[in-house]
């Protein structure tokens, strides 16, 4: 059972998505070597009429783009079982098939849904697995997302992203001495029902979560100057934070979801603030004459890591909260900036300056060991999902900003252009709460 | 829940809309209307010879007919005189004004020659030599006003968005200390970092990141 916040939330989007654009579309450009190929069914549908969703085709998207899986196509499929009854092993080991997804759908009271899978192991012939979700059947995409999450980890050990969101930033060109338009864009993390929190004349940037992931904060330039504020997106509620004068940029929410790190520059130059959220004390942590910006916490809590040009180029820095202690923790190139923590702790992502062309990279803090998983030439912002597996960041296609995802490995990566306007600050949300 | 939902959202956006300024556009007040300075002038005039009238009025009461004309005489001169004087005054005056207006549009064409905007090198916050030259123009025309300006620092899109608005406020702020440096009071002036977020040229290549290194100086009242 969903909490009434969340059920709230998902009656919300709907009635949002009415002013819905930039809708994003997926482009696999590479997969992993080695994927394990899943034949996944369409879902037989137990209603009247047709079915109000293709649930099989959404779990199927998303088990392709994580580079990890190579579905089999419904073209080459020899029959459509919806029970083990209807299962020929023979005709799926034929196709080469490794694992088989079906199901059924079925409406519930109150405009309900429900999702019944069974996974089979084609080789050893058996059932491995099976389940429901269920919910309103307005979120049909978002159970389908569910059940992927529930295959992946199956499959892979490891817990699956699929059912939670996205956050970005896209800007359509004002053209000859208008302004541009910018929007806030909320996405399922496929890019599919997106919905517009806020439209503004002036900047919108930064876009990050709060760890309840019912909250987000950003930055708003609507006042003539940079303000950070907060929305809640289960209320609509929004709270204008700071109005300091110069820099207000950079929120980044505590793991507890009590402090707040952003960037002021309200005393000369920016530095490294914690706003305590029910005080609204200030703490500048870095106090120092170089650039400080770009906070990021640990996953602990324990300390942060941000950007500093202390050393005269940008590097990260690593700030313990406890002994107050500053070390510097990019050696690598000139230029290495806007980092993001991976929930192991271990694997930083981060934007890596090579031969003057700027690449996503991801440092491993345990064995020192930067790998640059990009080659495009203008990569930025990158957002880690919540289990570790892909980083989504912004790039160029022309001189169209677009988003485009890569697994951590660098083996898997995909891209997800706009249909309209340069589209960039991807901020992946945390797990959603789905008790 | 819907109907109250979809209310905060309009009220959201609603928010979003009102008015604002002109952003990138320099408001170029117009210098103080010259004629108003003529008519201060000629009212002090005026103002001279009533009083001069007045006192040849007063000086009816007096008992002694010469005396009488003596001092509606000498009254009557120094009305004369203090009127030629002031006549002379506000001659000198419109001369000087109109001496100080040419002065002051000579400024204002000069600057508005150099345009309001200044660029800057890749990664850096030093002011050219070209930039200096500009704003030496830019500062001849706010010694003479009480304008207030905003310095707007811009970057272009290399390197990462959050950065490059600290790089920004850098490059407004080099201009302000400049100004401030050279008889601008810092409080007239407000410095504001968009970083890349409001490129002139979209593309990429040095053509478009030249014109995008910048800050512009708005006059905002």
């Amino acid at each position: 059972m969903k909490t009434l916040a969340v059920a709230f939330i998902n009656t919300a989007f709907l009635c949002l998505a009415l002013v819905a654009r930039a809708d994003l579309t997926i482009e696999i450009t590479q997969g992993s070597d080695n994927p394990t190929a899943i034949a996944v069914v369409p879902f037989a549908w137990q209603g009247g009429g047709t079915a109000p969703e293709d649930v099989a085709l959404v779990i199927e998207s998303d088990l392709a783009r994580s580079g990890q899986f190579a579905p089999v196509a419904r073209t080459d499929m020899l029959g459509l079982p919806s029970t083990q009854a209807e299962v020929f092993y023979r005709d799926w080991r034929a196709l080469e098939t490794e694992y088989l997804l079906i199901g059924k759908a079925s409406p519930t009271p109150n405009n309900g849904m429900r999702l019944d899978y069974e996974l089979f192991d084609i080789l050893r012939q058996t059932r491995v697995f099976s389940g429901f979700e269920s919910g309103p059947a307005s979120d049909a995409r978002m159970l389908a997302h569910r059940v992927s999450d529930k295959i992946y980890e199956h499959l892979t050990g490891v817990r699956g992203a699929f059912a939670t969101r996205l956050l970005y930033v896209s800007v359509t060109r004002g053209g000859a001495g208008n302004k541009d338009y910018y929007r806030l864009t909320m996405s399922d993390s496929d890019g599919a029902r997106p919905i517009v929190l806020l439209e503004s004349r002036e900047p919108l940037l930064a876009p990050t979560w709060a760890p309840d992931a019912v909250q987000i904060a950003y930055v708003s330039f609507e006042t003539g100057r940079p303000a950070i504020f907060r929305q809640d997106l289960a209320t609509g509620k929004r709270e204008q934070l700071t109005n300091f004068k110069g820099l207000n940029s950079s929120p980044a929410w505590s793991p507890d979801g009590k402090t707040m790190a952003m960037v002021l520059s309200k005393d000369g130059n920016p530095d490294i603030y914690l706003m305590d959220l029910a005080t609204r004390q200030l703490t500048n942590i870095t106090n120092n004459f170089a650039i400080e910006t770009e906070p990021t916490w640990m996953p602990d809590g324990k300390s942060l890591l941000f950007t500093s040009d202390r050393g005269g180029r940008p590097q990260i820095y690593r700030y313990d909260l406890a002994s107050k202690a500053t070390n510097r923790i990019t050696y690598e190139g000139k230029y290495n900036a806007r980092a993001r923590v991976a929930q192991d702790g271990r694997n930083v992502v981060l934007v890596h300056q090579q031969e003057g062309n700027f690449h996503i990279a991801v440092l491993d803090l345990v064995t020192n060991r930067m790998q640059t998983l990009t080659s495009t030439a203008l990569d930025e912002s990158p957002s880690i999902a919540p289990n570790g597996s892909m980083v989504l960041y912004a790039t160029k296609l022309g001189d169209r900003g677009i988003l485009a995802a890569v697994s951590v490995d660098g083996g898997a990566k995909f891209r997800l252009p706009s249909r309209e306007g340069d589209v960039r600050e991807p901020a992946w949300s945390p797990f959603l709460s789905t008790k | 829940m819907v109907t109250l939902f979809e209310h905060q959202i309009a009220k959201v956006l609603s928010t979003c809309f009102p008015a604002r300024y002109p952003g990138g556009l320099i408001v170029n007040q117009t210098s103080k209307d010259p004629q108003m300075k003529h008519v201060s002038v000629a009212g002090k005039v005026v103002t001279l010879l009533f009083s001069a009238a007045f006192l040849v009025a007063c000086s009816g009461s007096s008992t002694k007919e010469d005396e009488e004309a003596a001092a509606a005489a000498a009254a009557a001169a120094a009305a004369a005189k203090a009127a030629q004087e002031a006549q002379a005054a506000a001659a000198a005056a419109s001369a000087s004004s109109s001496a100080a207006d040419a002065e002051r549009t000579r400024l204002i064409d000069a600057a508005a020659a150099y345009g309001n905007v200044f660029y800057f090198a890749y990664d850096s916050s030093n002011l050219t030599p070209e930039a200096i030259a500009a704003l030496d123009a830019h500062i001849a025309v706010l010694a003479t006003n009480n304008n207030n300006v905003r310095l707007e620092g811009h970057t272009d899109e290399r390197g990462t968005r959050e950065y490059n608005l600290a790089l920004g406020e850098r490059r407004a702020n080099s201009v302000r200390d400049y100004m401030v440096l050279n008889g601008i009071a810092n409080y007239r002036i407000e410095a504001i970092s968009y970083g890349e977020e409001r490129p002139i040229g979209y593309g990429s290549g040095e053509t478009n990141w030249a014109q995008n290194r910048r800050v512009e100086l708005v006059v905002v009242n």
